[in-house]
């Protein structure tokens, strides 16, 4: 049950977006990232990374609102996220 | 002066800044001296809740960039051992007195011995080289704890002084000459821009220059079987290469590191080999026993470990004989018969401890031997 | 849209420079909750502000010992228990150093359990970061001085007879001056509150609960995921909570949060006033 109280500016806010990166050699496949993600943007892939297990992927990009918690619960160091409009200047082939 | 407090003198004279002790009966009074001398020039005493806690953290100040030293007997020695495997396998400088008493156990805590000496060889874990000295008067310990420091920041590891109680607790006069006559070593420290560092690239004397926390290196160092990097590899290859590399910088440079002492051995036919407080009375017997005619004569150890075997070789091959003096059952005599080889007699005076080895046992040995 | 994924080595972590990426992957097992422990201390101290070339990590023995390995500072990682005397001649050779002790439960209050009340005691200027796991994981699951009562282990098959210590009260019964519990869960509230510990004069000490799914989670039927939803359903925040009423089981809870924050004259501030007065 969630009971987060909507914001009375909510209109008017915005909220950024992020960009998810994804390290798949280095993940484990434990999970944390896709379970506790709370805009629930990732999911478990079908490939396998070199150490034979699932790495996350991103399921749901216009979702990620950048806050990071993949990046702090990883126990990995596998996955980060960026603001979208840094990504977009430093990366112009991720497309939105 | 008493050989503790000149131990203690010996270590501020080095340069010591670092004492991490606890106290044991009879080595308390290094640290009783040292802990009201240290803050006088600027260095910290602190008594910690163990022998094994004084260990640790006088490598962890070494680290830090300074000499650093402790001071036990036999029960905190053996709890010092697991340290001092990590300061040979971490190549760290540092000083570790042992004022030795009558073992096992807690045995005789006010008595002198010495039967700590194959401890001191082997008693941590695992094949190294160590170096031990072991001095016989309260002025020896003074010049021997420099020398400690010395080799300890030359070679890179934990050196050993194997004295006893007698020593320990024996009053002499100590002359402590000027600091201008008294020659001090400091590690090879990383040349400024050999960046990334590694740890353990060896020298050409094959001790790695040595960098300490804080100055901008970013290095590790770990007790695990580890590279020249400092990272820890688990190989059978990565183990013969450093345990040969932290064996080797002592085992090539032995002819620096080992000191020895002769009396009348140009046409000695039977040679007593002692060290610390018994050289002191097989001495007394070889002064005796020339008085009477014996062509005896005496090789002191002041260096123990790495053991002084190319002297005792070459001896061999000339002498009739040899006696070993020791406070224990034989244990250095045990090298002497290794060194020796079976090719002259070896004879022993020695007994379990709590009392000096009287001259007049050296010399019936002496007389009776031949 | 399309989404990057690993596909060169280009991408850089954050944490990247503050870690020995030649060590990276670490050895922490799928699910081990150490490394998030580890990730939150490295960001606490990357954003310190502090001279990083000033700052050390020392660790013991046991998985959570293998921390000092992969951070890219001076970092020592000594022998089973020792850590902490370790770093505190470390610091009191050089008072400038930020000295920061991580390591594991069984290394820092079972065989190091001595060191870690006395240094405490002394209020050395030390930060000591603790991951909980609830048992000895590197030797394979045996019973830890943390292990639950009844808990199953290799070595306590038939259930753990013992009752395992309350962290943060032997810390606080020692005279840390900072003491915080968090899971790795609350990784936010975790990397505050190292922040905190690490600006803090004096003995600080911080118990992370994590997860070790391979040796403990196995034989107590307890996956990764599940214990991080415990972390989540069962844990209450409550600051300053009296150290002695800290619960930590299933029914009754697990209490999280900062518990003490005293300011006391550290060890070495004592030993210059003491040894340089006056006569």
């Amino acid at each position: 049950m969630e009971l987060w109280r909507i914001p009375l500016d909510r209109d008017h806010i915005q909220t950024m977006q992020g960009v998810v990166y994804i390290l798949d050699e280095r993940c484990k496949g434990c999970g944390y990232c896709i379970e506790f993600c709370p805009k629930k943007v990732l999911g478990v892939s079908k490939h396998f990374n070199r150490k034979g297990y699932h790495p996350p992927i991103v399921k749901h990009q216009t979702e990620c609102v950048n806050c990071h918690f993949c990046e702090i619960i990883c126990p990995e160091f596998a996955i980060y996220s960026k603001p979208l409009s840094v990504t977009e200047s430093q990366n112009p082939q991720v497309t939105v | 002066m008493t050989g503790d407090e000149a131990c203690a003198e010996g270590a501020l004279a080095a340069g010591c800044k670092f004492f991490g002790g606890y106290p044991i009966t009879p080595a308390t009074e290094i640290a009783e001296h040292i802990a009201k001398r240290l803050p006088q020039v600027g260095g910290v005493f602190i008594q910690m809740e163990d022998e094994i806690a004084a260990m640790a953290s006088v490598l962890g100040a070494s680290w830090a960039g300074v000499k650093s030293m402790t001071a036990t007997s036999g029960p905190g020695f053996s709890l010092m051992l697991e340290n001092i495997g990590l300061g040979i396998c971490t190549e760290t400088p540092c000083v570790v007195v042992n004022v030795q008493r009558a073992g096992p156990s807690t045995g005789l805590p006010t008595l002198g011995a010495q039967s700590d000496m194959m401890q001191a060889r082997w008693g941590s874990h695992g094949h190294y080289e160590i170096i031990a000295l072991s001095p016989s008067s309260p002025q020896e310990i003074f010049y021997q704890t420099i020398t400690a420091f010395n080799l300890s920041e030359m070679y890179r590891l934990p050196v050993l002084i194997m004295t006893d109680e007698i020593i320990g607790h024996m009053s002499e006069r100590v002359v402590i000459p000027e600091a201008s006559e008294i020659q001090l070593f400091n590690r090879i420290k990383p040349e400024e821009k050999s960046m990334p560092y590694w740890p353990y690239i060896p020298g050409a004397d094959g001790v790695s220059p040595m960098a300490v926390a804080g100055e901008g290196y970013r290095f590790h160092i770990t007790g695990l079987t580890h590279d020249e990097k400092g990272y820890p590899v688990m190989s059978a290859e990565a183990h013969v290469h450093m345990v040969e590399r932290i064996t080797e910088k002592i085992k090539r440079n032995i002819s620096h590191i080992i000191d020895t002492e002769g009396y009348y051995l140009e046409d000695a036919e039977i040679v007593v080999v002692s060290y610390g407080v018994s050289s002191r009375t097989s001495l007394s017997a070889v002064y005796e026993a020339r008085s009477m005619g014996i062509k005896a004569g005496l090789l002191r150890l002041k260096t123990v470990w790495p053991f002084p075997e190319a002297i005792l070789r070459t001896l061999a091959s000339r002498v009739k004989g040899f006696v070993t003096v020791e406070i224990n059952l034989g244990q250095i005599h045990l090298e002497v018969q290794r060194c020796v080889g079976g090719n002259v007699p070896t004879f022993f005076v020695g007994h379990a401890g709590g009392t000096i080895i009287p001259p007049e046992h050296v010399l019936s040995v002496l007389k009776d031997a031949f | 849209m399309s989404i990057q994924s690993d596909q060169s080595d280009q991408q850089t972590h954050p944490l990247d420079d503050l870690l020995r990426k030649d060590r990276i992957p670490h050895i922490w097992c799928p699910g081990c909750g150490i490394g998030t422990a580890f990730s939150a201390c490295l960001y606490a101290i990357k954003s310190s502000k502090l001279d990083l070339d000033h700052v050390s990590m020392v660790s013991g023995i046991g998985c959570s010992g293998r921390g000092a390995g992969y951070i890219n500072l001076d970092s020592f990682h000594t022998t089973h228990g020792r850590a902490i005397p370790f770093a505190t001649g470390l610091k009191l050779a050089n008072p400038d150093l930020t000295v920061v002790v991580f390591s594991g439960d069984g290394d820092l209050f079972a065989i190091g359990g001595n060191h870690f009340i006395h240094a405490a005691r002394r209020n050395m200027d030390l930060t000591v970061i603790c991951v909980n796991n609830l048992n000895y994981g590197m030797t394979g699951g045996q019973v830890a001085a943390t292990t639950p009562h009844l808990a199953k282990t290799t070595t306590t098959p038939a259930g753990n007879p013992e009752t395992p210590f309350n962290l943060p009260l032997l810390a606080y019964a020692s005279g840390a001056t900072y003491v915080a519990r968090w899971t790795i869960l609350h990784t936010r509230d975790l990397t505050e509150s190292i922040g905190e510990a690490i600006q803090k004069k004096g003995f600080s000490f911080i118990e992370v609960l994590a997860p070790c799914p391979v040796n403990y989670g196995r034989r107590n039927k307890l996956k990764p995921l599940d214990v991080l939803r415990i972390y989540q359903e069962k844990s209450i925040i409550k600051h300053f909570a009296s150290p002695s009423e800290l619960h930590l089981d299933l029914e009754k809870g697990i209490t999280l949060g900062k518990f003490v924050d005293q300011d006391k004259p550290t060890w070495l501030d004592m030993y210059y006033k003491t040894t340089r007065k006056k006569s």
